[in-house]
């Protein structure tokens, strides 16, 4: 079974909070456009404190998963806050006890995690949210490990989805959130929350991959360990 | 941007810094840094009443702490609504024993974080209610009022609470005073400019000139449309007959008007909305009580005002006559 070490994995969680702050200029664009502008900017501050936070600790994944998930939650409010805050807690609760993350692992984390966000949310799937990138590459990464595809290349189709989905929101009328007071004036502009959505996804997707490449080489089908 | 900030990042520690600062007679800062809280708070043997939203609304929130108030609120970023974690402070700073009212606006975001901070509150033993305002008419129809936000009329609802709780009222009786509070409550925008966040840098929405966009909300969010901008008696017409064709109020009824700048319009212009308010609200047979002309509840440095009517009764009369102090103008 291919898998990577949760206690060697927290490094992934400075990468996501890398990209984040990199993209922050271009999310606080997106979210201009049908939003108020911030969510570059309040993502990029609650990122980069959890960052701080971990750097240097060498903390496992789970426990980097949860330190960032406090962060958002207690320090970085607005709706992002709360909703990424429950999502990488509930990844982290996943990971508790968990030596070895492999592809089941890793989709009860994302389904946890999808829970969590709904448990606090309304959103579903077309109402032109983060929910439009996350639940689609939940499915397709479910699907391809269903399919007998291997973890890593089921971490591909995650991230597939995950943009696909992203870019779909192009299309939608946003129902929830500070957008949906634009109606259909909401259409044609993507949504923000779906866009650092897909930004997290294919950091944590590369990540695990990178992790996958440099494990121990796959035992021969068919042995035994 | 032609404005006063030392650094963009840093614009709402700022703001609460040399506030309290201003008002350290009536307020003080909890060991949170987005927590104000009343001075004497937690009041022991009184409900508490607090409340929480983004910054650039100033005078609200903070500015409604004080005596017969507010208790606490929970500051949020620019536009943003406080953590789960401040709107937890604020309770426990303002528990006095019997319970805390929490009075908010209807967004995303307080949704959330003052859904998570009763999950936190559980286990600190202290009873907590919460009252959503809706008051604003164009945000959406009538029959999904639970949709509609919250806007100036929140004002009314923390004095009303806030006079409820300090006349002894129950959790139960503070709750319910402030719902009938809200629910008596319409209010309407109009923008005729756009405000620009600190950290942004630049507008994040347009308003042309010689144009006014009528049921704009508190952040800009999009009115229900946008026309030439009239003489103002047409516009305090046009906004006085969409508070209350929502609001069927019998002849007779008395009524508090309050009237908001948004940030960047003078007071003089209030007043002058308020001329044809007066008439127009006597034409329908209404009578007011009370009359709020000021800053309440500001959007930055957006040009436009609110207009909230709100509909009294006995109890809401005696309740806005309570003598309150706080920073703010009311």
């Amino acid at each position: 079974m291919e898998s990577f070490s949760n206690a060697d994995g927290g490094d992934i969680v400075l990468e996501i909070a890398r990209r984040i702050v990199e993209n922050r200029a271009y999310l606080s664009d997106i979210d201009g456009l049908i939003g108020d502008g911030d969510h570059g900017v309040n993502m990029a501050k609650g990122f980069s404190l959890a960052a701080e936070r971990l750097r240097g600790k060498a903390q496992p994944l789970g426990a980097s998963l949860g330190t960032l998930g406090d962060v958002l939650m207690t320090e970085i409010g607005g709706s992002m806050g709360p909703l990424y805050g429950v999502m990488f807690s509930g990844f982290a609760d996943t990971l508790k006890e968990v030596q070895d993350i492999d592809a089941a692992v890793f989709e009860r984390m994302l389904r946890n995690g999808l829970e969590e966000v709904q448990s606090i949310g309304d959103a579903k799937v077309g109402d032109k949210t983060l929910i439009d990138a996350y639940a689609p590459a939940l499915q397709a990464f479910s699907a391809a490990t269903a399919n007998g595809e291997r973890f890593g290349d089921a971490l591909d189709a995650l991230v597939a989805a995950a943009e696909k989905g992203r870019d779909g929101t192009v299309d939608l009328v946003a129902k929830i959130g500070r957008a949906s007071r634009l109606g259909e004036r909401s259409r044609g502009v993507l949504d923000p929350g779906a866009a650092s959505c897909a930004i997290i996804l294919r950091a944590f997707a590369e990540g695990a991959k990178a992790k996958l490449d440099s494990s121990e080489p796959r035992k021969p089908d068919g042995a035994q360990s | 941007m032609q404005r006063f900030i030392n650094n963009p990042d840093l614009v709402v520690d700022d703001t609460v810094r040399g506030f309290v600062k201003a008002h350290s007679d009536l307020v003080k800062l909890a060991d949170n840094p987005r927590v104000v809280a009343y001075a004497q708070a937690p009041v022991q043997g009184k409900v508490g009443v607090i409340t929480g939203g983004g910054s650039g609304h100033e005078p609200a929130f903070i500015g409604y702490v004080g005596r017969n108030m507010l208790d606490a609120v929970a500051v949020g970023e620019i536009f943003s609504s406080p953590t789960a974690k401040s709107f937890h402070d604020a309770i426990k700073i303002a528990n006095g024993g019997r319970g805390v009212v929490c009075l908010y606006g209807n967004y995303a975001g307080d949704n959330m974080n003052v859904k998570m901070a009763i999950k936190l509150v559980a286990k600190d033993d202290i009873e907590v209610q919460t009252v959503v305002a809706n008051d604003d008419v164009c945000s959406a129809p009538l029959d999904e009022r639970e949709k509609r936000r919250g806007v100036a009329g929140e004002i009314l609802m923390w004095k009303v609470g806030g006079a409820k709780a300090a006349l002894g009222g129950s959790l139960e009786e503070v709750r319910a005073a402030a719902q009938k509070a809200i629910d008596n409550c319409r209010s309407i925008g109009v923008g005729l400019g756009p405000c620009t966040l600190p950290a942004v840098g630049h507008p994040n929405f347009s308003i042309e000139p010689g144009k006014m966009e009528v049921g704009i909300g508190h952040h800009g969010e999009p009115g229900t449309r946008v026309e030439p901008l009239k003489p103002a008696a047409d516009v305090a017409r046009e906004m006085t007959k969409a508070v209350l064709d929502d609001h069927d109020l019998p002849a007779g009824t008395e009524v508090a008007v309050l009237i908001s700048g948004l940030g960047a319009t003078p007071t003089n212009e209030l007043y002058i909305l308020n001329d044809t308010v007066e008439e127009e609200v006597r034409a329908r047979g209404l009578k007011v009580a009370r009359t709020y002309i000021g800053n309440f509840f500001t959007s930055l440095e957006m040009v436009g005002a609110t207009l909230t009517i709100m509909a009294l009764d006995g109890e809401l009369k005696e309740l806005l006559a309570v003598d309150v102090a706080c920073p703010a103008p009311l």
